[in-house]
């Protein structure tokens, strides 16, 4: 059984065609399981283990060293606020909090702390799905986020959450 | 938008498959040119080899540096930061473990400087390690906790809260892990990663959340998890089987030989009020490197089995009771003497004998064939190698693996039968480039390490060998698989080990004695025979094989020799295993000796075993369980077993090693050479052995490849003795052994010999030289003595039948041995009895599309010989056309399918749904 | 005279900013020019008279010469490997992100000409996995590079072949460290590895391997363009050409400035970014990325020079970030933001690092939260002097990599220009700052 759409384990399989080594694959592979699912599940992980030759332990591993893969569910937008010091001095903490208190409840949208972005000189700095989003107010990100939940936005089409 | 993805492919470098990955070693620390150089270390000036670690040359020379990560046996990574030493001219702070020494280098480990690096390590180390010393295994003897004690600061400056996990979580049935204990030194994940191959725990997070982690729903099921719990400097990993049992101060231990398999790792075995309790494994560079499988670790539960018989029984009214030993040996006697009576020592055989100690196995050999007067004598159970092919091919011992021209495993899974053994091989392949070249019926442990496997179906393994023989020999063109195997030898030079084993228990053993017979043409060809059962080369070289004395010397050149040695000898070749039974069948054995044997469970025949058992004559059990074959004895003798007495064990490359009694038996249990001393003297001859000491310089006066081998050697030779001692000289080391955890509380181990010790090996090896030379002198000049016999050579000669054609919709059965399978040693052990799997049927996935099942459906197997119903399920590993059935596992059934008269066995599956 | 930019890595940008990261532009830009020169030349060559000559140091932190290290390399062993570094994490740094949004090809440019000068025929870009539309555009870009044939087989009729694999990453700090990198390139986690053996000798897959930042190789194009020896003169001392700076915190106009070394700290503060906003005084600054010691207004009219910055003011320009704080921000709160970061970032793989970015993290919390201690600076001082033996710039180390004694830097600077604020923060358990934080 995969995990991955067949024209996904065909994508899979050219990726892992293009580095020398199979395990270097590692971190596209995960992406890749994410940009499909929208998170890194276990039986992604057991699929990327087989596909490298290397155990599930190995790249669970390795994917919990890495702050972009989310696996404990799937994430529909994950909002990335940064609170680094060029942030903070610009109210990024405040952004945060105020961001994660609105959606505490909302079960699409992940508010996440995160360091610098580097995007400092549009400081506060987030990213919904990895896309750039800076100057911002707290009112300035909620119209944001509200326009991805609507659809009026696309996020990108590049992993940590679902793919348009 | 096109993608990246559309880019051309990346060329591989040729040769390297997709899975090989250049591992961690792959990056060495880079050495000078070879030589030696001189070096300062806190004001000493010491000799080092290049290339050597600094950390390493300084404990050789008596300083010791802290450490944490480090350990002799994996490459260093340099993590725990504990090993920082000052080195003159470099900047900042060196770590000992990865700092290569050169030439001129001075090096200060007791500096303000260095001290202060220390014991700030140490003082970051413990700021989230738990304070639970008290209740924690590791107290007393952790290396933590002995450093604090001697480089660690005082008192805690860490106010805060500190790192919390849950405790201790089982990461397998046998270990446990605590992650507030964890010091993150990585010592387990690599070693499951670098020395087992089962990297099946690793570091998961990061920073100061870094934690080891299996993946949920895969433990840690590795053959060698107990050496993880061994190299854990904290008590942060934990083995079930010894938890809470003892405190390191309460332990005493002995050196010995673990004897689960034929591999005999040396160990410290350690006891608590007259319990064994725990196994640690010794490093010998020889042998084992210090590592044990967890069969091996924690199979010592088997001797405080409640299950033990412990007082002699005899058979009273179709009832064992028990008895007095006198009355027990008595019987036994009248037994053998009613035999010899009724049809002479033709009528009489003896089974058994593995699982002793080569004194036990003398005197057992003497008392059959020098008192009783039969060769129906036979340690193994028509599942092993005819002793006149492993007693006489040329040998290679366990580290001629390591710089072998190219290693041939033929037939066995040596990481289900001698796990110790393919960690060996596995690191000759992997890590020193030796090509593996792999014979095997199916995809097994040492599969994935092969630079080329070869598969041979049953019966068909001689014939496979021989195109490979060809191939080696020069002759290419034939076989594409040979030629290729063939091509990795150009430019090496050196032997080829051959490691043999049979693969394959449905299968004849002339197939591998075929093959063993076409791979010994090759000049350069020598071979380690991998028979699994614990002592059972010591066993057949010491005379319980039929057609061979003690000190494999054949029944025909010994006659003379030992007829002097021991007053007579069987006049003809006796009976082995098969014939011994078959011949019990037809009611023509009167007295049946079982050595610590279960032929019902543990002959590939199963009906053969039975019906043998059955129509056996009178029948003596030397053991220390009732199995199913021993509840039929007419007498039951208990024996003490391994851990309860003292003496010595041959391994699989011929290598004589102590073993230790640390414990003594409950009950009556006597050793089982005692016993035949016991039975030989009521049967009129004294043989005048009290101690296992006596028996050893009596085998090493009459056994000739035991020559020298004496107790005064045993005693002293640190990693033991090869025999024959003459072709081995070089390999004997005569110096203490320390055994690891009593002296020297550092490390659980500490490979090797300090470095006075070392010297004292050098001159000691001049001594041993004497030793020898003056053993076989006194051997030769003992008056009246005559010629010694030659040891025996197999000359090859042996042919097998070419197996009958398979029908399209048969498939052929192998069944091979696994580690944890229904044998007494994981039976009668709480821990390993959990581990033992469920019997399945594995065949091809192409075959079950054909028979049309689902994996874990029953199907019905059906041979010549019987019929069972299983589950089956499809695995890549086993050929098309063939079917793969664990030996040996409660339920499984298989030795009802085997007929041993057979070449192979053919199944017909058959979907029940 | 009032300083400006030169704007030499950043001018197509800069120019066009519609479109400057398409093939189109770079073409018609004069792209792809000096590639075709360099495949007309000897590798040897490139390495000495161009990028050597050149002076050019990495722009990635460390400011190794390039030249230099590219020499490293062993003789007669391959397949060599070049690996680029747009792992970018260095808090408040954002040059190579604009870069490889901006002007992808000019880097893919510079990665084929140097993979020729160092006989690679593979080349792995690593790119920051949150630069989502930074990773798309260099997908493309790669892309339309193998199309027009300045990547893959024989190119440009050369008989040389590239490879190049964009490679995302995957949020790790650590995976910006070189071995870090190749450790993660390998599909492993981040860890960094001990050295020796370098990744020149030893590095990608145990393979001789360059590892060079995105500025790095956004500049071997135009030191071919200029001539090595004419893109020396540019700069002061050793620190030749030019480099972009991140400025950020409280100016006026934070951004990327493209400026020749050897300006000064003021020069780029005050007259490009417009200095500190709202008419407020600079507090201190920090002049190299949240790994390097921290300044005073005292430092502003230092030059911008890797040298002297690092033997007169114990500090570095590291990755070109500075960092500008006004008057009324309290210090602790950014030394504890600082921490919260390396504790967060570190791999775990040294002792020191792992637990001492914790301990330190869990102290400045207290500190900034007003629930210091007196003695708590003189503690991290002394314990942190595990991590950093000495405590003296050039800062030593017991760790792997350079991730150890940074998360001593701003301790350190805290001691020396904000002791007695500290320590009257600690003795009178000061006022909470307003933003409500928690402690990692
Ligand atoms: C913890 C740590 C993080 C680093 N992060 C980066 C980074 O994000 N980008 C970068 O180019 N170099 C980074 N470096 C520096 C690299 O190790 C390396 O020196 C650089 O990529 C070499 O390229 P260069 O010589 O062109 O500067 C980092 C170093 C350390 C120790
Ligand atoms: S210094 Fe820190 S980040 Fe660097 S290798 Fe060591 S633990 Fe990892
Ligand atoms: S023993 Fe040297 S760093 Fe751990």
């Amino acid at each position: 059984m995969s995990s991955f759409t067949p024209e996904n384990r065909d994508r899979a399989r050219e990726i892992v065609a293009r580095y020398p080594f199979a395990r270097s694959a590692v971190l596209p592979l995960l992406h890749l399981a994410q940009e499909q699912d929208g998170w890194v599940s276990p039986e992604a992980i057991e699929e990327v283990a087989a596909l490298v030759d290397q155990e599930p332990a190995q790249v669970l591993g390795t994917c919990s060293f890495y702050t972009m893969y989310k696996r404990d569910g799937r994430k529909e937008l994950v909002v990335s606020v940064c609170t680094n010091v060029s942030c903070l001095v610009n109210g990024g903490p405040e952004l945060y909090e105020l961001l994660s208190e609105r959606y505490s409840e909302a079960g699409d949208v992940m508010v996440e702390e995160v360091e610098c972005l580097a995007a400092c000189d549009t400081a506060p700095v987030f990213q919904v799905n990895y896309e750039f989003h800076g100057n911002a107010t707290g009112e300035s990100a909620t119209t944001t986020i509200e326009e991805y939940r609507s659809g009026a936005r696309v996020p990108r089409g590049v992993s940590g959450g679902k793919r348009a | 938008m096109t993608d990246v993805n559309d880019v051309p492919k990346v060329e591989r470098p040729p040769g390297v498959p997709m899975s090989q990955w250049p591992s961690a070693y792959e990056y060495v620390l880079p050495t000078g040119a070879p030589g030696t150089v001189t070096l300062t270390i806190d004001g000493r000036e010491v000799k080092a080899q290049t290339g050597d670690l600094l950390i390493k040359v300084a404990q050789d020379h008596g300083t010791y540096i802290p450490r944490f990560c480090y350990h002799e046996r994996m490459k260093p990574v340099g993590m725990c930061r504990m090993c920082l030493v000052e080195v003159e001219g470099m900047r900042g702070m060196q770590i000992s473990c990865a700092t290569v020494v050169a030439d001129g280098m001075v090096v200060h480990t007791q500096s303000d400087a260095a001290r202060q690096a220390q014991d700030g390590v140490l003082e970051l180390l413990l700021i989230n390690h738990p304070l639970d010393c008290p209740v924690c295994d590791r107290g007393g003897e952790c290396p933590l906790q002995d450093t604090t004690l001697a480089f660690g600061p005082g008192e805690s400056r860490f106010v805060e809260e500190k790192r919390h996990w849950e405790k201790p979580i089982p990461i397998s049935e046998l270990v446990l892990l605590d992650r507030e204990r964890c010091i993150q030194c990585g010592r387990c994940t690599r070693f499951a990663d670098e020395i087992a191959g089962d990297a099946l725990i690793a570091f998961g997070s990061r920073g100061a959340h870094t934690e080891v982690i299996t993946f949920p729903g895969d433990p840690f099921t590795s053959y060698f998890s107990g050496n993880t719990v061994q190299i854990c400097p904290v008590g942060a990993l934990t083995a079930t089987p010894y938890r809470f049992r003892a405190r390191p101060w309460d332990l005493s231990a002995v050196e010995t030989s673990c004897t689960t398999c034929s591999v005999h790792c040396r160990g410290a075995l350690e006891s608590s009020s007259n319990r064994l309790v725990r196994l640690l494994g010794v490093d010998s560079e020889p042998v084992n490197h210090g590592w044990l499988c967890d069969k091996g670790r924690f199979g010592y539960e088997v001797v405080h089995s409640e299950d033990r018989v412990r007082h002699p029984m005899v058979r009273k009214n179709g009832e064992l009771v028990e008895c007095s030993w006198p009355e027990a040996l008595d019987v036994a006697a009248e037994g053998l003497k009613r035999a010899l009576e009724l049809n002479g020592p033709k009528s009489v055989a003896l089974l058994g004998g593995a699982r002793g100690t080569n004194e036990d196995a003398y005197v057992w050999a003497r008392f059959a064939k020098g008192v009783v007067g039969t060769d129906n004598v036979d340690a193994q159970l028509g599942d092993g190698i005819p002793a006149e092919v492993a007693l006489g091919l040329p040998e290679a011992t366990i580290a001629d693996l390591d710089r072998a021209a190219a290693i041939v495993v033929v037939g066995l899974d040596l990481k289900e039968e001698v796990p110790v053994l393919y960690l060996r091989v596995k690191r000759a392949a992997e890590e020193l480039g030796v090509p593996l070249i792999e014979l095997a019926p199916r995809d097994q442990g040492l599969t994935r390490y092969a630079s080329t496997s070869i598969r041979s179906l049953p019966g068909e393994q001689g014939e496979t060998a021989r195109r490979l023989a060809d191939a080696l020999g020069g002759a290419r063109g034939t076989d594409a698989g040979a030629d290729a195997a063939a091509a990795l030898l150009e430019g090496r030079a050196g032997d080829i080990v051959v490691v043999l084993g049979r693969g394959d228990l449905a299968e004849s053993a002339a197939s591998t004695v075929r093959a063993a017979t076409e791979l010994a043409r090759l000049p350069q060809a020598r071979f380690i025979v991998a028979l699994r059962r614990g002592n059972v080369r010591g066993a057949m070289d010491l005379g319980l094989a039929p057609g061979f004395l003690p000190g494999r010397v054949t029944l025909d050149a010994g006659r003379e020799w030992f007829g002097h040695a021991w007053g007579s000898v069987p006049a003809t070749v006796g009976l082995d295993a098969e014939g011994i039974l078959r011949a019990a069948e037809q009611g023509r054995i009167h007295a049946l000796m079982l050595l610590g044997t279960d032929p019902h469970d543990d002959c590939p025949d199963h009906a053969l075993a039975e019906g043998a058992l059955n129509a056996a004559g009178f029948t003596i059990a030397i053991d220390a369980f009732v199995t199913d074959s021993t509840k039929r004895a007419d007498v039951f003798l208990p024996v003490t077993m391994w851990g309860e007495k003292a003496g010595s064990v041959t391994n699989l490359e011929g290598r004589v090693q102590r073993v230790g009694q640390k414990v003594s038996p409950d009950g009556t249990a006597m050793p089982d050479w005692r016993i035949a001393a016991e039975l030989a003297l009521r049967l009129g001859v004294d043989f005048d052995l009290e101690q296992p000491e006596e028996v050893q310089d009596e085998i090493a006066r009459v056994a000739p490849a035991y020559t020298g081998i004496d107790s005064t050697l045993l005693r002293r030779a640190r990693d033991g003795a090869v025999a024959p001692v003459a072709d081995h000289r070089d390999e004997l080391v005569l110096g203490p052994v320390s055994i690891p955890l009593t002296d020297a509380r550092w490390e659980p181990i500490r490979p090797g010999l300090d470095a006075v010790e070392l010297e004292d090996a050098k001159t000691a090896n001049d001594e041993a030289d004497a030793l020898r030379a003056d053993r076989l002198t006194s051997v030769a000049q003992s008056a009246g003595a005559p010629p010694a016999p030659a040891l025996h050579r197999f000359t090859g000669g042996v042919t097998d039948t070419a197996p009958p054609a398979r029908d399209a919709y048969a498939l052929r059965l192998v069944t091979g041995r696994t580690l944890y399978d229904g044998g007494i040693t994981v039976a009668a052990s709480d821990s390993l009895s959990e581990l033992v799997a469920d019997p399945v049927l594995l065949i091809s996935p192409q075959d079950r599309d054909r028979i049309g099942v689902e994996d874990g459906a029953e199907v019905r197997v059906t041979s010549a010989r019987g019929s069972l119903t299983l589950a089956v399920r499809a695995d890549a590993a086993i050929g098309t056309g063939t079917a793969y059935l664990p030996f040996n596992l409660p339920g499984s059934g298989v030795s009802d399918l085997v007929d041993l008269s057979t070449a192979v066995t053919d199944l017909r599956v058959e979907s029940l749904s | 005279m009032a300083v400006t930019e030169t704007r030499i890595v950043t001018n197509r940008l800069r120019e066009f900013t519609e479109d400057s990261w398409t093939i189109d532009r770079y073409l018609a830009t004069g792209g792809y020019d000096m590639l075709r020169q360099a495949l007309t030349m000897q590798p040897v060559q490139i390495q000495d008279e161009q990028v050597k000559a050149s002076g050019l140091r990495g722009r990635g932190g460390a400011g190794f010469g390039t030249g230099q290290k590219w020499s490293f390399l062993p003789k007669g062993i391959y397949p060599r490997y070049l690996a680029v570094n747009g792992d970018e994490g260095e808090p408040s740094t954002f040059k190579d992100h604009m870069l490889i949004e901006r002007d992808p090809h000019q880097i893919i440019e510079g990665v084929v000409i140097s993979a020729f000068a160092i006989e690679a025929h593979i080349a792995f870009i690593y790119v920051r996995g949150e630069f989502a539309l930074g990773i798309e555009r260099l997908e493309q870009a790669v892309a339309d590079a193998y199309a027009k044939g300045f990547i893959g087989k024989n190119i440009l009729g050369s008989g040389f072949d590239l490879e190049v694999v964009v490679h995302r990453g995957a949020g790790a700090y650590i995976a910006g460290d070189e071995t870090g990198l190749l450790s993660s390139l390998e599909g492993e986690r981040a860890m960094p590895r001990i050295k020796p053996p370098f990744p020149a000798v030893q590095g990608l897959y145990a393979k001789p391997t360059v590892v060079n930042n995105v500025e790095t190789m956004s500049t071997v194009p135009h030191i071919l363009r200029m001539g090595g020896e004419e893109y020396a003169k540019l700069g002061v001392g050793r620190s030749t050409g030019t480099r972009i700076f991140s400025v950020s915190g409280h100016v006026a106009r934070p951004g990327n400035y493209e400026v020749e070394l050897g300006i000064t700290f003021r020069q780029l503060i005050d007259e490009l970014a417009g200095g500190v906003r709202g008419g407020k005084q600079m507090k201190f600054f920090i002049p190299g990325g949240a790994s390097a010691p921290w300044l005073m207004p005292e430092h502003l009219d230092a030059p911008l020079d890797m040298d002297y910055v690092g033997s007169e003011l114990k500090t570095m320009l590291g990755s070109g970030a500075i960092m500008v704080f006004d008057e009324d921000t309290n210090p602790a709160l950014i030394a504890w933001r600082l921490l919260k970061f390396f504790a967060h970032e570190s791999c775990g793989k040294c002792t020191p690092c792992r637990e001492g970015s914790m301990w330190l993290e869990k102290v400045l919390f207290r500190i900034s939260h007003g629930l210091g201690r007196p003695q708590d600076l003189d503690m991290m001082l002394s314990f942190g002097s595990t991590i950093v033996p000495g405590l003296n710039a050039p800062f030593s180390q017991t760790t792997i990599c350079a991730m150890g004694p940074s998360t001593m830097s701003a301790v350190v600077s805290l001691d020396r220009f904000f002791r007695e604020e500290i320590l009257e923060m600690c003795n009178a358990g000061a006022a909470r700052p307003t933003i409500p934080v928690t402690s990692a």
